[in-house]
């Protein structure tokens, strides 16, 4: 006790602690540089550097009316600087990029008719080189057949049913929001959405679900909505409102015709 | 009551009978006991052989299921669930959907079942409301009828509970919400219904106690009673021609009414199979294994707990929190909900021919009901009653709704808070002034006959359209209108003319009650043109069937 409270009070002590903060700090910006430095390689690797610009002629003509010529964000839309090639993938192969019209939240539709392959690399490669982000997952990374189903399907209970419903049927948010149906999204899409956090769903980065749990929860939500109904017709699955619907106008009306048939035809009293 | 020989068929095995035990006259009279054919006299059949199916089916899913909560890895042949841990229940029904022969048919029958059922004794029940056939001497069964209907809820709650799926376990949840914000014993029955913290161990074994054998057995043996007393009292009719409170016209028992009732199962047996056939009923499998740490979007209960759930979220959050806190909390926003709309609905139904026969002191025996136009005020409080409990179910829905119609979730509920209030009113009003509507074409065609479509061109040159009496039978039943009777003496502040009003009627409560009446009975639209409408008529009750149609043009 005495001897480390001896040690402290030493002449050298101060540099010694100025010393190692500094070792520290500068060990963590190697790192965080060295990092960002790989993101934008990567960037350019993946994306050529014709690519960037082909992506910055293009965001000028359809995005930079609501994100800035630069992506810095206007009024009418917020930056995208750091959102990843993931995001702009999302985005605009759901058709949700370029927004039609304002509301409360940008819904998935028919994407507009230069989107294709290229020209989405392309918007991904010129968001990616301007901050970073999360970019566009391999092709393995997100195959359903790789995954498994079950442990998908706990996963998927635990984080995602509140917003999307058991089995991705969808439901309603505050204010008009609404967290979609799962039916339409593509196994990248849903990779893409968890990781990027569109409008009003959280963000689920590696470290909260492993890329391997990802693919789990693909292989859940793709098998479970290709699997047939083995009850019968799925009334839309979304339980017990459409069941009972179906029990007043389909079991009590036609109870109801048949009594009516049955009792038509009346005794006539002698 | 008797008509006409007694076929063979019953005079055979009645002598039989009667030669070994000497009950072949009870046979004898009752095989030939006459029921009413009208359509609407058919909807409690549909309850009653609902729940004859459900005992069948539900009892082939005893054989099969598991009440236990303990854990187990799910290894059957569902693969999205394979390797997942879930109680014993819940993997017994997967097996039971999955794995055992015909099971999952059993499995959607009986819970297709179970909603006709509900929504069967549902309709009935209003058929008999908007008859007004719970009127003496009915009262009894009509309380035993309300008695049913509570029960079928509870019992349709604990069966809904057993698989112990994901999506019934948020029902749970909610029970248990409930309980636990009773004042005072809240905790205590909790922690019995559970068997401690919850979820426990026990529920799911009490709750099949409860579900297999205790409710069945009181429904079954209410459900005698029910059949019992209808048999003995007989069933009310339809007004019309040659229908009074004497007599009772249709069919007898054996062999017409025994045909149409055996149609009349194997109808109700093809609807339930149909469904559990063809549309998918509860899929447990994608709902995933109970899970107190998840809740799906779009939890609803069964349609029948709907108005229930429809209040929770109409609520505000509203809590009291008595002496700062220290002294308990008070969860209005859980209380309220769960208790209030039951009990409007429940006590209403219970107390309705009682209070009605307080206002009206009708003590009479009705054998004939009414025709819902003819009794407005009860037509209007039962509608708005549709209302309120229509409303709330609807609101149950409120997310699937805002989700489908993509309109604001929060504004569902502003609108239903609203609603809730006026909408009842409304329904009031409007069917009020249907119903003086509906007896004004009545008084109409009384009084001037029906359109018949012939044009006439008299020889002045004007056209004329001839108008023809209507068909006899509906005349009978346009005319079996009797005004709804008011008590003595309240129609007018001073009836024997001395200055003093009658005695029971000096009392606030009297007075009340004297103004009630007033508002409720009497004669709201006169059945034929020119006929005086005073207070003579109101003595008159009954004797509508001597006049002779007076046709005057
Ligand atoms: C009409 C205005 C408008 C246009 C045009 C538009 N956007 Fe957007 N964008 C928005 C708004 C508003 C948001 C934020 C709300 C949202 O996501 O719906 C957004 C969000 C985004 C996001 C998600 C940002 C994040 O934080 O994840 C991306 C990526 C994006 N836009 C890309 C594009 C691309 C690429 C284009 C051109 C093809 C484009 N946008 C065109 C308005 C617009
Ligand atoms: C807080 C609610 C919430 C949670 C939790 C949530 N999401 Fe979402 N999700 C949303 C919303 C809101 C959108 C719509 C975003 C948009 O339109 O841009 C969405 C969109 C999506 C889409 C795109 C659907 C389409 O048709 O394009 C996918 C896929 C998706 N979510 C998957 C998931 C998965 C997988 C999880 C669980 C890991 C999850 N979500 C958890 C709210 C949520
Ligand atoms: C009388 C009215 C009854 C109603 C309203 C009713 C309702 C229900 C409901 C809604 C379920 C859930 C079904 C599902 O899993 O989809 C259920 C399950 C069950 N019921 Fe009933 N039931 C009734 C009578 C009975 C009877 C009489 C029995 C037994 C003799 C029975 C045995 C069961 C069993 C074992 C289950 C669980 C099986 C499973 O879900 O896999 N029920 N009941």
């Amino acid at each position: 006790m005495n001897r480390i409270t001896a040690r402290r009070r030493h002449p050298l002590a101060r540099y010694a602690v100025l010393l190692l903060a500094l070792v520290l700090i500068g060990g963590f910006y190697t790192l965080v540089t060295a990092k960002s430095n790989e993101r934008a390689d990567a960037a350019i690797a993946s994306g050529k550097a014709d690519d960037v610009a082909e992506g910055k002629k293009l965001f000028e003509l359809s995005c930079s009316s609501c994100h800035g010529l630069n992506a810095e964000g206007t009024k009418q839309g917020p930056t995208l600087v750091g959102v990843g090639a993931a995001a702009v993938d999302f985005q605009v192969s759901s058709g949700r990029m370029p927004m039609a019209n304002p509301g409360p939240q940008a819904p998935r539709k028919q994407p507009a008719p230069w989107v294709n392959e290229t020209t989405i690399r392309q918007l991904a490669a010129y968001v990616q080189s301007l901050g970073g982000g999360p970019a566009v997952p391999g092709n393995e990374q997100v195959d359903a057949a790789l995954g498994d189903k079950a442990k998908g399907g706990e996963l998927f209970r635990a984080n995602c049913i509140q917003c999307h419903n058991f089995v991705g049927a969808g439901g309603a948010l505050t204010q008009g929001k609404h967290a979609p149906p799962l039916h339409e999204a593509t196994e990248r899409q849903i990779y893409e959405a968890m990781i990027t956090g569109p409008q009003a769903m959280p963000v689920f980065n590696d470290s909260i679900i492993t890329p391997q749990q990802k693919r789990d929860m693909i292989a859940y939500i793709v098998g479970v909505r290709d699997e047939p109904n083995p009850g019968g017709a799925g009334l839309g699955r979304v339980g017990p409102v459409t069941e009972g619907l179906v029990a007043w106008i389909v079991g009590i009306s036609l109870l109801i015709l048949a009594a009516i048939w049955i009792t038509a035809k009346k005794r006539q009293a002698q | 009551m008797s008509t006409g020989p007694v076929p063979k068929p019953i005079a055979g095995p009645s002598n039989f009978i009667d030669e070994r035990i000497g009950a072949g006259t009870f046979l004898k009279r009752n095989l030939r006991k006459v029921f009413p054919d009208h359509w609407s006299f058919l909807l409690g059949e549909i309850a009653l052989y609902s729940f004859i199916i459900l005992l069948l089916t539900g009892t082939f899913l005893t054989f099969f299921f598991k009440p236990s909560m303990g854990h187990t890895v799910y290894e059957g042949s569902y693969d999205a669930l394979k390797g997942v841990t879930m109680s014993e229940a819940y993997a017994s029904s997967l097996h039971i959907s999955f794995d055992i022969r015909g099971g999952l048919l059993m499995r959607q029958m009986h819970h297709w079942a179970a909603l006709l059922f509900t929504a069967g004794m549902m309709v009935h029940a209003l058929r008999v409301f908007f008859t007004g056939a719970y009127r003496k001497p009915r009262e009894l069964n009509w309380l035993i009828g309300v008695l049913l209907l509570t029960l079928a809820l509870l019992e349709g709650l604990t069966g809904y509970s057993l698989p112990d799926d994901l999506l019934s376990g948020a029902g749970l949840r909610i029970t248990e919400g409930v309980a636990i914000s009773l004042p005072l014993v809240g905790t205590w029955i909790t922690f019995f219904l559970f068997g401690g913290e919850y979820p426990g161990e026990d529920v799911i074994s009490r709750f099949y106690s409860l579900h297999i054998l205790l409710i069945p057995g009181i429904l079954l043996a209410l459900i005698t009673a029910h059949m019992i007393l209808m048999w003995v009292q007989k069933h009310t009719q339809m007004p019309g021609k040659g229908r009074t409170n004497e007599n009772v016209v249709g069919a007898p028992f054996y062999p017409a009414f025994m045909a149409k009732a055996g149609a009349y199962f194997m109808f109700t047996f093809g609807v339930i199979a149909l469904l559990g056939t063809f549309a998918q009923i509860n899929p447990i499998w994608l709902f995933g294994p109970y899970n107190p740490a998840n809740i799906s979007a779009g939890s609803q209960p069964d349609f029948y707990m709907g108005f229930l759930e429809g209040a929770l979220r109409l609520m505000p959050a509203w809590e009291i929190n008595l002496f700062g806190g220290s002294g308990g909390t008070l969860p209005m926003n859980v209380l309220i909900p769960a208790l209030v709309p039951m009990g409007i609905i429940m006590t209403g139904l219970a107390l309705y021919p009682f209070l009605e026969q307080w206002v009206t002191g009708d003590r009479r025996e009705h054998h004939v009901v009414d025709r819902p136009r003819n009794n407005p005020h009860r037509t209007s409080i039962g509608m708005s009653a549709i209302t309120f409990y229509g409303l709330l179910w609807l609101l149950g829905a409120n997310d699937e709704i805002a989700a489908f119609f993509s309109v604001s979730l929060n504004w569902t509920t502003y609108v239903g808070r609203v609603l809730i209030f006026v909408g009842p009113f409304l329904a009031y009003v409007i069917t009020y002034r249907t119903c003086l509507g509906l007896q004004r074409k009545d008084a109409d065609i009384i009084g001037h006959g029906v359109e018949s479509g012939v044009i006439k061109r008299l020889p002045s040159g004007e056209y004329i359209e001839v108008h023809v009496p209507p068909h006899p039978a509906i005349e009978a039943l346009m005319r079996d209108k009797k005004p709804v009777p008011i008590i003595a003496g309240a129609d007018s502040d001073d009836p024997d003319g001395d200055g003093i009003p009658s005695k029971g009627m000096r009392s606030p409560l009297g007075k009340l009650r004297a103004k009630m009446s007033k508002a409720y009975g009497g004669e709201k639209i006169a059945l034929t043109d020119g006929h005086a409408h005073g207070h003579e008529e109101h003595a008159a009750v009954g004797s509508g069937e001597d006049d002779k149609p007076s046709l005057t043009h």
